[in-house]
């Protein structure tokens, strides 16, 4: 029950904090904060790292193997994708 | 290494994800702020390799290329018009990557530990339907945007039932799993009916709908990460999770907002069809005035301040690069040019933003809709492409039309107006525009991109 409730606080926490840092984000950039945080949440990345490398069973290693994929598209795709978009932002600017 | 050094490491990344999105309330800061947020999750990446479970690096290694291989090619080709399907693909792969995780995690945990504890076993269910949903919602969110799949509205009859139904199947196959401590075929069974949820869920909602829909499971992909985060016991993905969670959820209540909508109307509501306005025809016959380039460029000569609203079809036409041509060469007559973004202007929250961004149009340029209308009044011209809901006035006067109340641009207001757009033909909303049949509204009919292009050039000869 310990861990249930710091991950609880934690949760809690990081919803307030997330509130009060995206809600300074302009509409300007709304889009390339859904991509940018959307590559955040591939976090799970971290997750299906040790289902895949832990070799347990191979149902177990082929589902990791497909979320470490689906997460790294995930990661890879969306710091890349936003990065994209930003960076026209910055041209925009200094023209 | 050590697992207090990992855990050390993963505090780092998270305050990493937080710097990243702060650095994101200023475009001059944002790039910084995304590299930010990358570096944090390099960091927790390569910290995770080094965790004592991992025995093999193969798998792994071959899961990183595939992945890497297809976002990179996603993230490089993408059309910038074709931003919200790819969001909807990205909000997809996330989810479903906790639905696997958190199975995996459970079965593995049952093997080697025995039976998960109850708080573990419940976070894995909500893993599993959060995920499950999330991961077939976006793919039916881009079958739609992609024109895969139709974007109207698919009503099946008992809709509302089915969907309860399934959510009710779904959560109590979940129960049943935490009551009888077991993983397994159950959690398949719990994935399998949320997978159906999540199609059903989306499939009725209609195109103009989709900026809701794509932040939405933009939330709940953050959600099911928060969730993984609790069957692994891991802070760093709660605190993302939740990040990403509350990102989601704003920018749900910043769209709805913006149409005047609750969240259960879009995913539920049906715009009953005897509500439809005024007719056609009693709005715009013998009132609607057209007009030719050269008679505009006149107007634009006599202009101080001129702003350009754009809509959805100026990207169809493809028409952002001539635009932004327009806005130049108006500038550098010494004439005031603003653009004027409503916040449903696109497919998804800021992507016309995006778009003129692409166009190299300044954002400085870009005007919030509170921040512009009360400025239409001294507006000498407004330019209105292909833009049809977000400028029509019955959202302010007809409380029966379907977009009533609906905040929307007052184009109305400023002294003349002049709407490039092909013909009189509604928009989503399937309403009639009294704005173009307005005493000071001139109709430019033509396609968006050749329009301005023809102003351009008038513009240029005068």
């Amino acid at each position: 029950m310990d861990t249930l409730m710091t991950g609880l606080t934690v949760f809690v926490l990081a919803l307030f904090v997330g509130f009060e840092v995206i809600t300074k984000v302009p509409p300007t950039l709304h889009t390339p904060l859904m991509s940018g945080s959307n590559a955040i949440s591939g976090i799970t990345l971290i997750g299906a790292l040790i289902a895949a490398g832990s070799e347990q069973t191979w149902l177990s290693t082929l589902l990791g193997f497909t979320a470490v994929v689906f997460a790294t598209i995930n990661v890879v795709g969306g710091f890349l994708v936003t990065h994209r978009m930003l960076a026209m932002f910055q041209q925009g600017k200094k023209r | 290494m050590h697992s207090v050094l990992i855990d050390l490491s993963y505090l780092v990344a998270s305050a990493l994800f937080i710097l990243g999105l702060r650095g994101l309330a200023h475009p001059r800061t944002a790039v910084r702020g995304n590299l930010l947020g990358a570096l944090g999750m390099l960091l927790a990446v390569v910290v995770t390799l080094t965790d004592r479970r991992i025995v093999g690096y193969e798998i792994i290694a071959a899961g990183l290329v595939v992945g890497s291989l297809i976002g990179l090619a996603l993230a490089l080709k993408i059309q910038m018009t074709a931003m919200p399907q790819m969001v909807a693909l990205l909000n997809g792969f996330g989810g479903g990557a906790s639905v696997l995780v958190a199975g995996t995690a459970g079965a593995e945990a049952s093997l080697s530990t025995g039976p998960p504890p109850i708080d573990v076993a419940t976070a894995t269910v909500a893993s599993g339907i959060i995920g499950a949903v999330t991961f077939w919602g976006s793919l039916v969110a881009y079958g739609k945007l992609q024109g895969v799949i139709s974007e109207r509205s698919v009503h099946l009859p008992a809709h509302q039932i089915l969907n309860a139904s399934l959510a009710a199947v779904a959560i109590g196959f979940g129960v049943w799993e935490v009551a009888a401590n077991s993983t397994g075929w159950i959690y398949v069974a719990v994935v399998v009916a949320s997978s159906v949820l999540g199609v059903m869920l989306t499939l009725p909602i209609g195109g103009a709908d989709m900026p809701v829909v794509i932040a939405l499971l933009n939330s709940y992909s953050g959600l099911a990460a928060a969730a993984t985060g609790f069957v692994l016991s891991n802070n760093v993905l709660i605190i993302a999770g939740s990040l990403v969670g509350a990102s989601g959820i704003i920018l749900t209540r910043i769209m709805c907002k913006a149409m005047n909508r609750s969240l259960p109307n879009v995913l539920f509501g049906v715009i009953p069809p005897g509500k439809t306005g005024p007719a056609h025809d009693d709005i715009y016959a013998g009132k609607v005035k057209s007009v030719s380039g050269e008679e505009v460029a006149i107007l634009f000569e006599t202009a101080r301040r001129v702003v350009i609203v754009p809509g959805y079809g100026m990207a169809v036409a493809q028409a952002q690069y001539a635009v932004r041509d327009l806005a130049n060469l108006l500038e550098s007559r010494g004439i005031e040019v603003e653009f004027a973004i409503h916040p449903v202007a696109g497919r998804m929250p800021g992507h016309m933003n995006v778009l003129l961004a692409e166009a190299n149009v300044p954002y400085e340029k870009l005007k919030e809709m509170d921040a512009v209308n009360p400025g239409f009044e001294q507006t000498d011209v407004v330019l209105v492409i292909g833009a049809n809901e977000v400028v029509n006035p019955l959202a302010r006067t007809d409380p029966n039309c379907p977009i009533a109340g609906m905040p929307i641009l007052d184009v109305d207001k400023a002294r003349t107006v002049v709407v490039i757009k092909r013909s009189l033909s509604p928009g989503f909303a399937g309403i009639p525009n009294p704005l173009f049949a307005a005493d000071n509204t001139l109709m430019f009919f033509s396609d968006g991109k050749e329009a301005v292009l023809q102003l351009v050039a008038a513009v240029k000869a005068t």
